[in-house]
């Protein structure tokens, strides 16, 4: 719907990305969202090559080579966050680093030249992504030959990205990374089945995807492979005889866990383990998919258990934070939903929440779920944030790096819920790292100095 | 950490490994944001725009503005002027801004999109400017893409009236804003009357003022005095990379004779920009500077035994580079390793020319223009050293070799307050002379046996 304000800087394209909720003209078609964003705006967001990236550097011992000219290797060098049990190669920032004469005569030679001597200089390579860029194709470079060529020379995948940041937004580079994972997982299609999951969608940000693998064996439930926090090639390429896929972070690895559904049989259900409502659900519900009666007890024991323990926790810090009003503007749209329920349980409203690449379905979540008069953006970019965190007064911002600085020029706390989360914010543990990080940002002196 | 690096040196490598550079179009944006009302404009991919604002935005703790001409699958096969003439629309509409700096990135200029002629056909509002640099990501690096927007700057805006304004024209290259307030301060001091650009003082360190502004008021270069450039009776730039070639650019177009100087960092290098200064306005240096330089010198001479001969490795951009180089030479330091990813050979032979002012053999140092912290790590591997100075980028190799790293330079990621404080002049000599002595000093209490461990030192 039309905001009801004409003087709001947005754009009349950006109309239809934003509702308000219950507001006057109605919901009509529903929010328009996962279109491309508006030439001359100030997006928030990245491109393709940005989406397959993210996904797939967790990977520990992929080497990861960018085939393009430096940039995108070096805004990316060591970004996430994931932490690793084995390898750190990942950590690494490899580039071809294409060069003037390479874009007149093509780069093809120079990654092959970077190919064979990665090949002849180390032992045991077992995996490499190979990052086709903006430029790549319209140079002319087939790079899916190459690695083709490679595999079969070297006996290890050699694995295209198809990343060019114009081919789509970042969820078109989520599948990109998805494709590409299917394409190291295609030839271990397995007929044996065993009792255990993959975690998809989890990136072992600050430690996550090892406080979920420890409930999944306090409750009896065996975990194969994650994608990709923490993983490495030995355990994905087991992933095919998992019996059951749960998926975390749903914009960026929906489409892989369909992909296995269609290649290996595995079905899916959709988790989240943000906060204690949903932790606690998911546990349950992935122990019910696996017609695990046990587990599904310990699961619901465990959980009253850790629920339990929180509730003096919690109650302290509810007369810190009740009443406060939060903005939440982060990349998928199940962890923005997450994100309203966890504020409900400290006793906070939501009062403005965007997506990146939230869909249609996500957003009637969403809706759900908030008061009215909440503001629902999709691709918000900050002149739309900085407006409706005012008009709302919102006390916290939940998002990104870049958001960080707005919300602090605006003197509004945050808390940031993406790659620079240095605590962990997932499961029990991360009910108290998350409330902790809201009440550090939302009650610090600072925001008393300023004028 | 970094395990896989190997001992064994490897030469004419096919890939570039940790990177010492970045690309063209964010040292153009960069410089863009130190205009007044400027909005910076990335002709490209939207995931240009996001990277650069974010690596600025997590350097300065600040907000980078920046739009993007968002390419799409349509726009690389028939070109990106619909898209360009729709940002220019848009951004004039919804932001505001006086200026619209565009530059380009390796995907509009490998289409071969002309941005200078898109902008000669389409409809800019009255007042207004929209100006153009060429940045193809695949050439130079981030500090030639600085340069570039410069140029790009003057070449649109820039004019000669024949009335000299009597003022001296500032270049300071790619600096902090902590800089530009420093070199501002010492050129107010030596009398001068100066045009100073770009200047990112108030922008990328704005005061909390609990106001979200795209743009702030009095802040950055107006528009009227890079118009007025042209009429400057002298330029006085600083760093080759960033700043000769729009030095010689003013020259060539409009007569404006100018020193290039290199970037002031350490005591003799301060001297050279005051000298500079004092020979238009034949000015005496105030006690002000000379106490300043005073307290400078007699720090270094407190401290000097704790850094003498310590061995550092120095590592970054090649204009802030040669001037660390040149602080520790004053230090009596040991620069043992010299790297700069920017791809210019003749860098090379300008910090040899230094060295031999110090009296350093060839034989004791490694300078290499064009290269990554891969080979930065493999030389420590072979002989380590006492300091790593540079960006965050070693603080990975800081942690493998167990290596004390001074931040400084582009890009500071994980520590604050650094881009607002100065680097040059004599108060940042001071300052990094007391981050590098504290260094030092740290290591050696950390490393002492319980009967060396002193209280006073």
């Amino acid at each position: 719907m039309e905001t009801e304000n004409s003087n709001r800087n947005i754009l009349d394209a950006r109309k239809s990305s934003i509702v308000v909720k219950d507001g006057c003209s109605g919901m009509g078609g529903g929010i328009s969202c996962d279109s491309n964003s508006v030439s001359g705006s100030v997006s928030q967001r990245a491109c393709v090559y940005c989406g397959a990236r993210v996904v797939l550097n967790p990977i520990t011992d992929a080497w990861h080579i960018v085939h393009g000219p430096i940039g995108c290797s070096s805004y990316t060098w060591d970004i996430r966050g994931s932490l690793t049990s084995g390898e750190d190669i990942y950590r690494n920032s490899f580039s071809t680093d294409l060069q003037e004469t390479d874009i007149i005569f093509g780069g093809i030679r120079k990654l092959e030249a970077a190919v064979d001597e990665l090949m002849e200089k180390e032992d045991n390579v077992k995996l490499i992504f190979i990052y086709a860029t903006c430029i790549v194709g319209v140079i002319g470079d087939d790079v899916e030959a190459l690695c083709k060529m490679k595999s079969e020379q070297y006996h290890i995948p050699v694995i295209p990205v198809k990343s060019p940041g114009f081919s789509g937004n970042k969820s078109t580079g989520y599948r990109m990374a998805c494709d590409a994972i299917m394409n190291v997982l295609l030839p271990h299609k397995s007929e044996e089945k065993r009792t255990a999951i993959n975690i998809l969608g989890d990136f072992n940000l600050a430690g996550e995807m090892w406080i979920i693998k420890n409930y999944f064996r306090e409750i009896g439930i065996d975990v194969i492979s994650g994608f990709t926090g923490d993983t490495c090639y030995e355990d994905m390429i087991e992933a095919p005889k998992a019996a059951l896929n749960i998926v975390q972070c749903a914009g960026s690895s929906t489409y892989l866990a369909n992909r296995m559904e269609e290649e290996f049989g595995i079905p899916f259900i959709k988790v989240s383990f943000f906060g204690i409502e949903d932790t606690t659900n998911s546990l349950i519900r992935t122990a019910e998919a696996l017609q695990n009666e046990l587990a599904r007890k310990k699961a619901v024991e465990f959980c009253r258990r850790k629920a339990d323990e929180l509730e003096n926790f919690l109650g302290r810090y509810r007369k810190n934070l009740e009443g406060k009003k939060a903005a939440i503007y982060v990349g998928g749209g199940f962890k923005a939903i997450s994100l309203i329920r966890q504020f409900q349980a400290m006793g906070m409203e939501t009062v403005v929440v965007g997506t990146q690449t939230g869909k249609k379905e996500d957003y009637e979540v969403i809706e759900s779920l908030v008061k009215s008069d909440t503001v629902i953006l999709d691709d918000a970019n900050p002149a739309e944030l900085e407006t409706f965190m005012k008009e709302k007064g919102a006390d916290i911002l939940v998002g990104g790096v870049k958001e960080r600085p707005l919300a602090y020029k605006l003197g509004i706390a945050f808390c940031d819920h993406n790659h620079e989360r240095k605590f962990p914010l997932a499961g029990f543990e991360g009910v108290v790292n998350f409330t902790m990080e809201i009440n550090k940002s939302i009650n610090s002196p600072v925001w008393g100095y300023i004028s | 950490m970094l395990e896989l690096t190997p001992k064994e040196i490897m030469e004419n490598r096919h890939m570039t490994i940790n990177p010492c550079k970045t690309c063209e179009p964010v040292g153009a944006m960069f410089c863009a944001l130190g205009a007044e009302k400027c909005m910076p404009h990335s002709h490209g991919s939207q995931g240009c725009c996001s990277y650069h604002r974010t690596v600025l935005s997590r350097h300065f703790k600040e907000p980078a503005i920046a739009s993007s001409s968002s390419f799409t699958e349509g726009a690389s096969v028939f070109g990106g002027r619909s898209n360009i003439t729709t940002a220019v629309k848009n951004v004039f509409d919804i932001y505001k801004p006086d200026i619209m700096a565009i530059h380009t990135t390796c995907l509009s200029e490998t289409i071969g999109d002309d941005v200078g002629s898109y902008i000669m056909d389409m409809e800019v509002p009255e007042g207004k400017t929209v100006l153009y640099a060429s940045t193809p990501s695949y050439e130079g690096s981030h500090i030639q893409g600085f340069s570039n927007m410069m140029i790009g700057f003057m070449r649109y805006m820039t004019k000669k009236t024949g009335t000299p304004n009597g003022k001296v024209a500032i270049f300071p290259g790619w600096v902090n804003p902590g800089d530009d307030r420093e070199l501002k301060k010492i050129a107010g001091l030596m009398g001068a009357e100066y045009i100073y650009f770009p200047d990112h003082e108030g922008i990328l360190d704005h005061p909390m003022d609990g106001k979200s502004e795209y743009f702030h008021e009095n802040a950055g270069t107006k528009a009227k005095d890079i118009a007025a450039l042209g009429d400057c009776e002298k330029l006085i730039s600083m760093g080759i990379y960033c700043s000769l070639e729009p030095s010689e650019y003013l020259k060539k177009e409009h007569k404006v004779p100018f020193s290039n100087i290199p970037v002031p960092v350490g005591v003799k290098l301060t001297d050279q920009y005051i000298l500079e200064l004092q020979k238009l306005t034949k000015k005496e240096v105030p006690k002000e500077l000379e106490d300043e330089r005073g307290r400078l010198v007699d720090l270094m001479l407190d401290s000097h035994q704790y850094v003498y001969k310590k061995k550092a490795a120095i590592y970054g951009d090649p204009d802030i580079v040669y001037g660390f180089t040149a602080l520790c030479l004053e230090l009596g330091m040991s620069p043992k390793y010299i790297i700069t990813g920017t791809p210019k050979a003749h860098w090379e032979k300008e910090i040899k020319e230094l060295m031999d002012q110090y009296g350093v053999d060839e034989s004791e140092y490694v300078v290499k223009a064009d290269t990554d912290l891969f080979y930065l790590h493999q030389l420590i591997k072979n002989e380590s050293v006492d300091l790593l100075l540079g960006s965050s980028y070693g603080k990975q190799i800081a942690k493998a070799e167990d290596i004390p790293l001074v931040r400084m330079g582009f890009p500071v990621l994980d520590r604050y307050g650094n881009p607002i404080q100065a680097t040059v002049g004599y108060a940042g000599a001071i300052r990094y002379t007391e981050k590098i002595v504290d260094a030092m000093m740290d290591r050696q209490d950390r490393d002492a046996a319980d009967e060396d461990f002193d209280v006073v030192m």
